[in-house]
């Protein structure tokens, strides 16, 4: 596909967040580590296994008129570590990075332990600390059960 | 050496702070055999059981006397009756306003951990589901201090090393003594690979065997734990297993004259009765020993919250 069937398809955005090089498969987990679902307003376009250079297959999610914030989008690098953020103003890139880990991931993932205390109805947030990144192992900070694979099976 | 406000897991423990809860141990075992000493004179502890335990939740209460101070308790009957309509998190938060320091036992992994973050006093891990009990591996290491020798250890972890939390957290805490571990126990009941993997990452290879015979007379502590019934499906293998690796007078010839038996308890038949009155029974001893560890922690953990 070159580039402008691409733009056939999606039109670049104006204003907004482009995430782009998400392994194929996993904007939708990506979209609901940051809390999109439908009820919200703002434009979404996701694109599933599009052509890549550098990974064969990727997905790009296009959020318009949301600039999303660095410790928002760092959550998303337990299922897409390589993914680039694009802060996109009056059609021009004006801020790009590559998203990094944080050390501690609260609220996003449960534990995958059924007799932790985070999985009962207590009032705390699932908290799991990032041991190392690549690869990703985490620990909860509850039992202190490692997580190293399936991790999207764990999303909240 | 010792700035912690909450006792929960051996993982955050250095080779420095448990020698500094060991030695002040040592000094405060005169009082845990019933020498006057009032250092927590007017403190209260309370004890929250939300599950049955006799040894630990009498002998923190003992440590807690010695030391002159008090203890309220909760039942696992009350315990119970709280844990269904109320979070724990609400408990710890009404309980840690009546007491200088609380001691946990509760049925869920992280519970201690959960505890701490809401207490506005010190917590005690007396034990969470699987998970961690960090004041028996420090009475372990006291015994083995006392009894044996931390330093160029030779020990074996004998029975049950898949769910027992205690070998789990001792293997750890062994680790940063640099001691050489054998692991022997049933191939179904082996340590989980997470655990002997962290144990490399500390740079302690473990062995593994599945029988006794030849390990027994290489090691200068022996310790046992209970392989429970109710891991195995079928009666017959259970019973099976249980006898190989049953620990008889017969099982002592050859061993190291020094050698220690130790055993968390209860015990049901993994050492015979007859072994008591060897020299190597160190079981009871052990279990007694628990009681100036955790003086040492309560006085170190309460006198600091003054």
């Amino acid at each position: 596909m070159t580039e402008t069937e691409m733009e056939l398809r999606v039109t670049p955005i104006g204003n907004g967040t482009v995430i782009d090089h998400i392994p194929a498969g996993q904007a939708l987990n990506v979209l609901k580590i940051l809390g999109i679902d439908r009820t919200t307003e703002a434009t979404i376009s996701v694109l599933m296994n599009v052509s890549s250079l550098r990974s064969g297959k990727k997905d790009i999610v296009k959020v318009e008129d949301r600039e999303l914030k660095e410790e928002e989008v760092n959550k998303i690098s337990l299922i897409a570590p390589g993914a680039t953020i694009n802060i996109i103003r009056n059609r021009r890139v004006v801020e790009k990075y590559t998203v990094d880990m944080p050390d501690l991931i609260v609220g996003v993932l449960r534990c995958p332990n059924p007799s932790c205390i985070s999985n009962t109805n207590e009032p705390i947030k699932s908290q799991l600390l990032v041991k190392s990144k690549n690869p990703v192992v985490l620990r909860c900070v509850y039992c202190e059960q490692p997580i190293t694979e399936n991790i999207a099976d764990y999303l909240i | 050496m010792f700035g912690k406000r909450h006792v929960l897991s051996m993982r955050e423990f250095s080779r420095d702070e448990i020698d500094s809860v060991l030695d002040l141990a040592e000094s405060l075992e005169p009082y845990a055999r019933g020498g006057r000493c009032e250092a927590l004179s007017g403190k209260i502890l309370a004890l929250l059981f939300f599950e049955p335990s006799t040894r630990t939740r009498l002998s923190f209460e003992t440590a807690m006397m010695r030391l002159g101070g008090k203890t309220l308790s909760l039942g696992p009957a009350e315990g119970s009756a709280i844990a269904k309509g109320e979070s724990l998190a609400d408990t710890i938060r009404v309980i840690g306003a009546y007491a200088d320091a609380l001691v946990i036992r509760h049925p869920k992994e992280g519970s201690a951990r959960l505890a701490s973050q809401f207490s506005p006093v010190p917590v005690l891990n007396a034990g969470d589901g699987a998970g961690h009990h960090p004041t028996q591996t420090l009475l372990d290491l006291y015994t083995i201090r006392k009894e044996s020798s931390l330093e160029d250890l030779r020990i074996a972890l004998v029975g049950d090393l898949k769910y027992g939390r205690t070998v789990h957290s001792l293997a750890y805490a062994l680790a940063l003594y640099g001691a050489d571990i054998t692991l022997v126990s049933p191939p179904t009941l082996e340590m989980p690979a997470s655990i002997k993997a962290d144990l490399a990452g500390k740079g302690t290879m473990v062995r593994e065997a599945h029988h006794l015979d030849s390990v027994i007379r290489d090691v200068d502590v022996l310790y046992v734990t209970r392989i429970q019934r109710e891991r195995f499906p079928d009666p017959y293998e259970y019973s099976k297993v249980a006898k190989s690796y049953r620990i008889g007078p017969e099982s002592l010839d050859g061993v190291r004259d020094g050698l220690i038996i130790m055993h968390p308890l209860p015990r049901v038949d993994e050492i015979a009765p007859e072994v008591d009155e060897t020299r190597h029974a160190l079981y009871f001893k052990q279990s007694f020993y628990g009681v100036p560890v955790r003086m040492a922690l309560l006085k170190m953990l309460m006198e600091e919250s003054r």
